[in-house]
């Protein structure tokens, strides 16, 4: 469904992403995990069109989409859910939401979009009216998320999603994001929480300075010994 | 209950030169009310997209001079032997030109201007604002340089089957102007509740995830500079037919700095703001004068003042009125949001 060859990204001379190629198949949950600054982001704002890259080639659903804006990418059916501030801090709950479907234009099918996400996070539809920036870390990023299936995505990434939140609220994203896997959309996922994220997914990539190191499915990367010195603390 | 208060308000408006016979005063409501359709301008910018442009006064600037120059006509040289001439135009003509132009450059200076942010584009804004000073100074084959476009013609209309209606004196400019306003008012109250409104905001709010959510920073940007210009270039044209004359010094800092004022302090990202803070800031200079307060303490407590609102009101007067409102309104209510650009409070 994703392909993605030989990316490189470079921010001025410093190159945060060199030659990563990597795939994702449909309806797959894939994790990319890595320390800190290993390039995870910026894979993920390259695919979606944020920053553009030096070399290499990303091609989604048989389209090349290198250096298409993100407009042009969102449309053709990949979300994403950034990292750090995650919500429109002063609008309320439903203005957040419909920011995630500016680009469409059924107005009837979004209408009903929300109401079947308002349905699923009733948390949300409790809060409706409130500013964002009012609702707790788990209730944003219940938002953050919500607001990304606004779009109708094929696939949808999430960077970080579990950072800054409590344990107990960690667990709920999570299922979440399982769900949203079930439902029929493939998802990559970005983690510094790594053995959560090599316990979900399907399949995940390790990088290291820009560069893919070691690649497998969530099971065999959590026994691998370099994966568990290095990013599961054992 | 709301629409009670706004027909109440133009109520108010419209009635008031039947009970102000000063002309003093009707001056000071005109000028005051050109300035506040200025600031509105501003406050798309600067409330709206979270950009402070310190460089404002150039499109009052170009609009005060491209309506002058067309009603007055000119005749300059573009090169040693190449002419050009225009002829006096219709007020109307050359008023709507101003817009125009106005607009045109707020395109050019916005493609510019939003390649940086922060600090830079302020710094970008104020050189485009002194650079047209500069050059209102010194060509003077089409300005006149420091000595003035003078004898503007005011505006005048002819209706078919009624005879030529010019504005001149106070009493038609003050309802000119306050047409002007509630046109201004009702483009920027459309625009800021459509799409691209929310668009805009959601960029101020948070720059990375709008673009992430598919909306086109840049184009958002500059589409808020053109309309926001055309408006300032709009009260420019008001101000040449109005005072009748236009020198370099429309593009002076102090203009910009009044809109910013009037904005801030008003509120700024909410409609009402500017015309709050426009009204205050342009009447209170002549309300201490009336005290007959000597000059220098007139402007210490006009600094003051602006300390004072700066410091209790951080949003602006409207957002701190409105929130009392709420909270008087329903109690029981969750703390009602204000819009500012300060980072959301996260209530764990």
């Amino acid at each position: 469904m994703l392909r993605v060859e030989g990316l490189t990204c470079r921010y001025g001379k410093v190159a945060a992403v060199s030659e990563l190629t990597l795939e994702v198949r449909q309806g797959e949950l894939v994790a990319l995990i890595g320390a800190n600054g290993a390039g995870k982001t910026t894979t993920l704002k390259a695919i979606s069109g944020l920053v553009a890259p030096v070399a290499g080639r990303l091609m989604f659903s048989g389209r090349d989409i290198t250096g298409a804006s993100a407009r042009h990418i969102l449309r053709l059916g990949i979300a994403h859910c950034p990292e750090g501030r995650r919500v429109f801090p002063y609008m309320t709950v439903l203005e957040n939401l419909q920011m995630g479907s500016h680009l469409r234009r059924d107005r009837r099918q979004v209408a009903a979009d929300m109401a079947g996400l308002l349905d699923r996070f009733p948390i949300l539809r409790e809060r409706r009216a409130q500013t964002a920036g009012t609702l707790s870390g788990g209730e944003q990023q219940l938002l953050a998320i919500a607001r990304a299936l606004m779009s109708r995505p094929k696939l949808v990434m999430f960077d970080e999603p579990s950072l800054g939140l409590a344990p107990t609220i960690v667990d709920r994203v999570f299922d979440v994001i399982k769900t949203i896997q079930a439902a029929g959309v493939t998802v990559i996922m970005v983690e510094q929480n790594a053995f959560a994220a090599l316990e979900l997914s399907d399949r995940a990539y390790v990088i290291e300075q820009g560069r893919l190191t070691l690649t497998g499915t969530g099971r065999d990367l959590l026994e691998n010994p370099r994966v568990k010195a290095a990013y599961l603390g054992a | 209950m709301r629409r009670l208060a706004i027909l109440a308000l133009l109520a108010l408006l419209l009635s008031v030169p039947l009970w102000v016979g000063n002309f003093y005063v009707l001056h000071v409501l005109i000028v005051t009310g050109i300035f506040t359709i200025a600031a509105m301008s501003l406050n798309l910018l600067l409330g709206y997209t979270g950009q402070l442009s310190l460089g404002h006064a150039v499109f009052f600037g170009i609009g005060a001079y491209v309506s002058a120059l067309v009603s007055l006509g000119f005749a300059v040289h573009l090169a040693p032997d190449w002419l050009v001439t225009l002829d006096p135009q219709p007020v109307w003509l050359a008023m709507l030109c101003a817009v125009a132009i106005a607009g045109l450059c707020g395109w050019a200076i916005g493609r510019v201007s939003f390649k940086v942010r922060g600090a830079y584009f302020v710094i970008v804004t104020i050189s485009f604002a002194e650079v047209a000073r500069l050059v209102a100074l010194n060509w003077d084959e089409l300005t006149q340089g420091p000595m003035a476009l003078n004898n503007i013609p005011p505006l005048a209309v002819s209706l078919p089957g009624l005879d030529e209606f010019d504005f001149i004196g106070k009493v038609p400019n003050y309802y000119l102007v306050l047409v002007a306003a509630i046109l201004a008012y009702v483009v920027i109250a459309r625009l800021v509740h459509s799409r691209a409104g929310r668009a805009m905001i959601a960029l101020k709010e948070n720059e990375p995830l709008a673009s992430s959510v598919g909306i086109e920073v840049t184009r958002y940007l500059v589409l808020a500079a053109v309309v926001s210009a055309a408006i300032a270039g709009a009260a420019g044209a008001l101000y040449a037919h109005y005072i009748q004359i236009v020198d370099p010094n429309v593009f002076m800092f102090l203009y910009t700095v009044t809109m910013v004022i009037m904005v801030v302090a008003g509120g700024k990202g909410t409609l009402a703001g500017p015309i709050v803070g426009g009204l205050i800031f342009g009447l209170l200079p002549e309300v201490l004068r009336s005290f007959a307060i000597r000059p220098e303490v007139q402007w210490v407590a006009y600094g003051v003042l602006m300390i004072l609102i700066v410091y209790l009101l951080p949003n602006g007067i409207v957002p701190a009125v409105a929130s009392l409102w709420n909270r008087a309104g329903r109690a029981d209510a969750p703390a009602a949001p204000t819009t500012g650009s300060s980072p959301g409070r996260i209530v764990p």
